[in-house]
């Protein structure tokens, strides 16, 4: 008994403790994800009083004097009309909650589908084995911005997310700021993003997508909205020039080596479209969609190596000399 | 002895002519199965193919189970490096196929293979070749699997296989292929099942046996049977065209071309949701053939349970949409399935209520394992119901869509829903079986370790879901803090996992050492337990009357019992569906080996289709020939009329 | 007995094609230093054709389904069509008949996409991966069904413009397909 209640002391502190992740649905940030937390608190302990109220029953049956019956077929009428009128008041209850949690649930939905009718911005968010594409819209072609992995947004306000997939189904979820929504090819979903305050929420895949569905996370950087135009006219510019000897031969390198089959840098002539944009790499927190923090040492050793990093994906390993290397990873260590 | 007498016809030696032990002697030589590996596979004794179903699918269930020890033990610490995420996406995706068609499916319908027979009161299933041709592509189609696992090309996408991760473009090679046809082994074998089950609940139950005196198993297992009829179909279509896609470059999910890729979605949850219920109405079953036991008492609302059944078994067909509600399906369809699918909850309530009414009514219960499985069901079912209701709710599930939450979810309704019972009916009917009981003392130990295993493994399952742990990652970054957890969960597993290996010991021990068991050890109230322990191969010498639910509870001394039927060739008694009334005598056919022979050909052309299309035009011409074969008269008493 | 020794020999011929075909490898070997297949060194050899170094790589790569995938996707990614065509042939030759011009092996495919070909060809040497140059050229075999059916890549879910690789009259070394 006394280790059971320690298990219970043992598992409710760390669900307090992950309360207050970066990645938890307990622990809203926006005002769909609120809704929803508050629908889960309602349902979780509606659910456990019942649970606790059957478990009763059952202990009073296991532990109640009776004697053993010797004769099966011998009923006691009386007592039978008491036990149907309990069940069938049982059930009646068990229908008036299930209505109510039906209606709760249905308001719930509607309450969810009435945010954003007054977005102040759409991003387009296509899936990729195993990254994210983010394209903000714009009627000026000029201000159409392309990035991946991190979706900025002004905090406080409404923000559009269409999704599309290219390839699989992935699932688009952010759980502190909002629940699920697939990504289907040949299907165009949207959703409307709120963050109540600046903060940074991860997200991750979250339908099964093949090898590296483990590694594909998301970042949703919420800012004041001074800070989210600031970034976001950073983003349009054309990648930094290179300040360095090295940084120039590491762009020479960029160009003449693989990198340029796929990869996009604004203001070069590397203009692929099948991996990630790189223009403003070195402002990303993350590497490889979630999967290292951005730094010197996780550029190097992703591109030297990164299929012992994540293995499948479509980034292949070169054949780079160490000081090719190192020139391409201060070439983009410079993409601020 | 009362005996209601057939009315004689012509020639042949009637069971009323003979004394008991040249009766016996009869039936015996009549209803073997012949001796040699040749008359090892012509078995067509329902009791003989139900156990080799109940071995196959316990192995397969170790083997799944190790599967999942393998995966418990690469997530018990984050970013840890035993398997990669290709041997991973095989290995769960083996678990999740081989636990859902190779393991409980086939398992509950062995149990009712087995039983359904013995309980209504018949000499053999019906259409018997058909059942032994089941057991041989059930057992082609889990070795196709598991062969196909062991050369590097087993399924990867996932136990749902999702288009268009599944199909052609994204799953190169034979792996998808493999999970597509796997479902069609399992699922012709299941629907083979289901038939004879069908036929022998509406036609061959004992005299005097009305609709409301069927025990409450058969009537679950009849219910299931009709949910197999109606929802495998769906799955095949799906792993058909998914197939169909693949080879020979049809266009069915390709959005490009004009298909849709999320119609596989609908396809496999049509099929997909009630398959929880193909799974877990059996066991209800069980669970209300072994509570009257222990309480003494006939199960309290009969009427209700089996309406319930019924009610389960129609509403399990509207509510395949909650697995698809982050689809952006339209709101207000969405919310029907929501209503759908709490309804649901109310027929299952009601069983719950009316078992808990048995045993309140009943005497003190005797807490022997099975019963002691049964409060374990209770246990963890509620819990896993109950988040069943959350998953219901369209917003809710959102948020726990695909994580954690919801495999601790469907791991509390189906172990403990399905599993958990199906152990209280292996203690229960073991006995029945072997001849023996099972170590009551291990069984506890069994039960407990069971039970806290499961919690461990599970329970937080539901906590670092929430947290936002989605499903089927082969691993996740240490920054998010699940790793302790984790390690917790993974613990919980392995103890889970000893306590099969206890059971297997339990088993092994049993069934050689075990106490000798009479014919009714339990003093149940069912037919089964009215022959004895093992069954002889002819099930019952002469066939009882019924005159009551709980025939051998209303019939203390002697049962009544039904004379006429020849016992120089395979006969068995059909009576009419409603009343149960004697109607004529049918034969049952003899052994054959051509059920075996048929099963390779049709398990050869599924094989080979998955190569060519035209494996299915040249393999016709073999299945042909096993077919007419099979049919082919041979001139014994059983062909004549 | 003879059916089923002859049963467990058709499932071993199935299982050593299966093991070969399934391998997923997608870190060159050996991983680090160079790999590189060797360089002709004259353009002169016996018959006309170019000079061949066969090498281990070939049958790694040219009847692994996942690698030939790959070499499917690449195909596109970095637009070999934009002059083959989807192997229909443009600009550059059609990559779908039975006319090679420096041979039909891997070894020559690879070759040319390596180091190029006069008339036009460009060279892919530093642009592109050894082991992605040599999914490429599995992939280019496969277009006039040169590689077993098993194997092939399907059809892709986008418009066809051709019949999927598995499903050319040549690739059905496991039964035609109808």
């Amino acid at each position: 008994m006394r280790r059971g209640l320690g298990w219970i002391a043992a598992l409710s502190g760390s669900i307090l403790a992950g309360c207050n992740g970066v990645q938890s649905a307990l622990d809203p940030k926006g005002p769909a994800a609120d809704e929803l937390a508050n629908l889960i608190w309602l349902f979780t302990v509606l659910c456990a009083v019942i649970w606790v109220l059957v478990m009763a029953v059952l202990v009073t049956i296991m532990l109640r004097r009776r004697q053993r019956r010797i004769h099966p077929l011998h009923v006691d009428q009386a007592s039978e009309r008491t036990v149907s009128r309990v069940v069938i008041s049982a059930v009646a209850a068990t229908g008036i909650v299930l209505v109510a949690l039906t209606l709760l649930s249905f308001f719930a939905n509607r309450t969810l589908a009435g945010v954003g009718e007054d977005a102040v911005l759409t991003i387009r968010l296509t899936g990729q084995q195993w990254w994210w594409e983010v394209k903000y819209e714009n009627a000026e072609p000029s201000k159409i911005l392309t990035t991946a992995n991190e979706i900025h947004i002004p905090a406080g306000e409404q923000v559009r997310l269409v999704l599309q997939s290219d390839d699989v189904i992935h699932s688009f979820w952010v759980p502190s700021l909002h629940g699920k929504l697939d990504l289907i090819p040949g299907v165009v979903n949207s959703l409307t993003l709120k963050a109540d305050k600046p903060g940074v929420y991860r997200g991750q895949c979250a339908e099964f997508c093949g090898l590296q569905h483990a590694h594909m996370a998301m970042l949703v950087i919420a800012q004041p909205r001074a800070d989210f135009d600031a970034w976001y006219a950073d983003q349009l510019r054309d990648a930094a020039q290179p300040l360095t000897e090295e940084q120039s031969t590491g762009r020479d390198l960029f160009l003449d080596r693989p990198c340029v089959m796929c990869h996009r840098i604004q203001g070069t002539t590397a203009g692929g479209t099948t991996g990630p944009d790189l223009t403003h790499v070195a402002s990303r927190r993350t590497l490889a969609a979630g999967t290292l923090q951005m730094s010197r040492g996780s550029l190097a050793a992703w591109i030297a190596d990164p299929q012992s990093i994540k293995w499948g994906a479509k980034m292949p390993v070169m054949n780079l000399t160490g000081d090719e290397l190192n020139a391409i990873v201060a070439y983009l260590e410079n993409l601020k | 002895m009362s005996s209601v007498d057939l009315a004689p016809e012509h020639h042949g030696i009637r069971d009323t002519e003979l004394d008991e032990i040249s009766l016996h002697r009869r039936l015996a030589e009549t209803w073997r199965t012949r001796p040699g590996l040749i008359g090892f596979l012509s078995s067509v004794d329902h009791k003989v193919i139900a156990k080799r179903y109940l071995i196959t699918a316990f192995v397969f269930l170790c083997l799944a189970g190790l599967a999942a020890v393998v995966m418990r033990i690469q997530l018990s610490g984050p970013e840890r490096g035993l398997i990669g995420p290709d041997l991973y996406n095989q290995i769960f995706t083996m678990h999740g196929a081989t636990m859902m068609f190779l393991f409980a499916v086939p398992m509950v319908q062995a149990v009712g293979l087995y039983l359904v027979p013995l309980m209504v009161g018949t000499r053999n299933i019906a259409f018997p070749r058909l059942a032994a041709f089941s057991y041989w592509i059930y057992l082609s189609g889990g070795l196709f699997l598991w062969v196909s696992f062991a050369l590097n090309t087993g399924p990867d996408v996932g136990w749902f296989a999702y288009v268009p991760l599944s199909g052609p473009e994204f799953s190169p090679g034979k792996r998808a292929d493999t999970w597509a046809q796997m479902i069609t082994y399992t699922e012709v074998s299941s629907l083979a099942v289901a038939v004879a089950t069908i036929v022998t609940v509406f036609k061959q139950r004992a005299p005097g046996m009305s609709l409301d005196r069927i025990p409450l198993f058969v009537w679950a297992m009849l219910v299931t049977s009709f949910v197999v009829i109606f929802a495998m179909p769906a799955v095949m279509i799906a792993s058909t065209f998914l197939i169909l896609d693949r080879l020979v470059g049809t266009h069915i999910f390709n959005p490009a071309e004009g298909g849709d890729a999320l119609l596989f979605q609908h396809l496999f949850w049509f099929f997909g949701h009630p398959e929880v219920y193909i799974i877990f109405l059996p066991a209800t079953g069980m669970v209300s053939a072994i509570i009257p036991t222990f309480a003494r008492r006939p199960v309290f609302g009969y009427l209700a349970l089996v309406l319930s059944l019924i009610a389960v078994g129609i509403l399990s067909f509207g509510l395949w949409v909650h697995h698809m509600f982050a689809t952006g399906l339209p709101k207000l369809g969405a919310s029907f399935f929501t209503a759908s699918s709490m309804l649901i909850a109310i027929p299952n309530g009601i069983q719950i209520f009316c078992w808990l009414g048995t045993l309140w009514e009943g005497g003190r219960p005797r807490l022997n394992t099975p019963l002691l499985f049964v409060f374990g069901f209770f246990f963890t079912f509620v819990a896993g119901g109950l988040t069943g209701v959350m998953l219901a709710s369209v917003p809710l599930d959102l948020q726990v869509h695909d994580t954690y939450f919801v495999v601790a979810h469907f791991h509390y309704v189906l172990i403990g829903g399905s599993v958990f019972p199906l152990l209280g009916a292996t203690y229960y009917w073991f006995p029945k079986l072997t001849g023996r009981m099972m170590s009551e003392r291990l069984g506890r130990w069994h039960f407990w370790l069971a039970l806290i295993g499961f919690n461990a493994a599970f329970f937080p399952m539901h906590i670092v879901g929430l947290w936002g742990m989605p499903r089927r990652v082969y691993t996740y970054p240490v920054e998010l803090g699940w790793g302790g957890i984790n390690l917790f969960i993974s613990a919980g597993a392995v103890v889970f996992f000893l306590s099969f290996v206890l059971f297997v010991i339990n088993l092994v021990w049993s069934a050689t050492k075990g106490d000798v068991a009479g014919e009714n050890p339990w003093d149940a109230g069912t037919l089964e337990w009215a022959t004895s322990s093992p069954p002889p191969s002819y099930n019952f010498a002469r066939i009882p009357v019924v005159t009551h639910q709980e025939p051998l509870w209303a019939e203390r001394e002697v049962l009544p019992v039904a004379g006429g039927l020849r016992v120089d060739a395979r006969e068995v008694l059909i009576s009419t569906i409603a009343e149960a009334k004697p109607d004529i005598r049918e034969k049952s056919a003899r052994p054959s080996i051509w059920p075996l022979f048929a099963a390779l050909t049709v398990g050869a052309t599924f094989l080979y289709s998955i190569f060519t299309p035209w494996a299915v035009v040249w393999g016709a011409l073999p299945i042909t020939i096993s077919l007419v074969g099979w049919f082919w008269p041979k001139g014994a008493p059983e062909d004549e009329e | 007995m003879r059916r089923l020794a002859s049963m467990l020999l058709l499932c071993l011929a199935f299982a050593a094609a299966g093991c070969q075909r399934e391998e997923r490898q997608t870190r060159p070997q050996p991983s680090l230093g160079d790999s590189e297949q060797g360089v002709p060194v004259t353009t002169l050899a016996p018959g006309g054709g170019s000079p061949l170094l066969s090498d281990a790589k070939a049958a790694e790569f040219e009847a692994n389904a996942f690698q030939l995938s790959e070499g499917k996707r690449l195909f596109s990614w970095y637009n070999c069509s934009g002059c083959h065509a989807n192997g229909g042939g443009g600009m550059g030759p059609a990559l779908m008949d039975d006319k090679w011009i420096y041979g039909d092996s891997i070894e020559a495919i690879h070759a040319s996409i390596r180091d190029g070909r006069p008339n036009g060809m460009p060279s892919f040497r530093n642009h592109i991966p050894d082991d992605q140059i040599w999914e490429l050229a599995a992939f280019v075999r496969s277009l006039s069904g040169k590689v077993p059916s098993a194997a092939a890549p399907n059809r892709n879910d986008d418009m066809m413009p051709h019949p999927a690789e598995n499903r050319l009259p040549g690739a059905a070394t496991e039964g035609k397909s109808p």
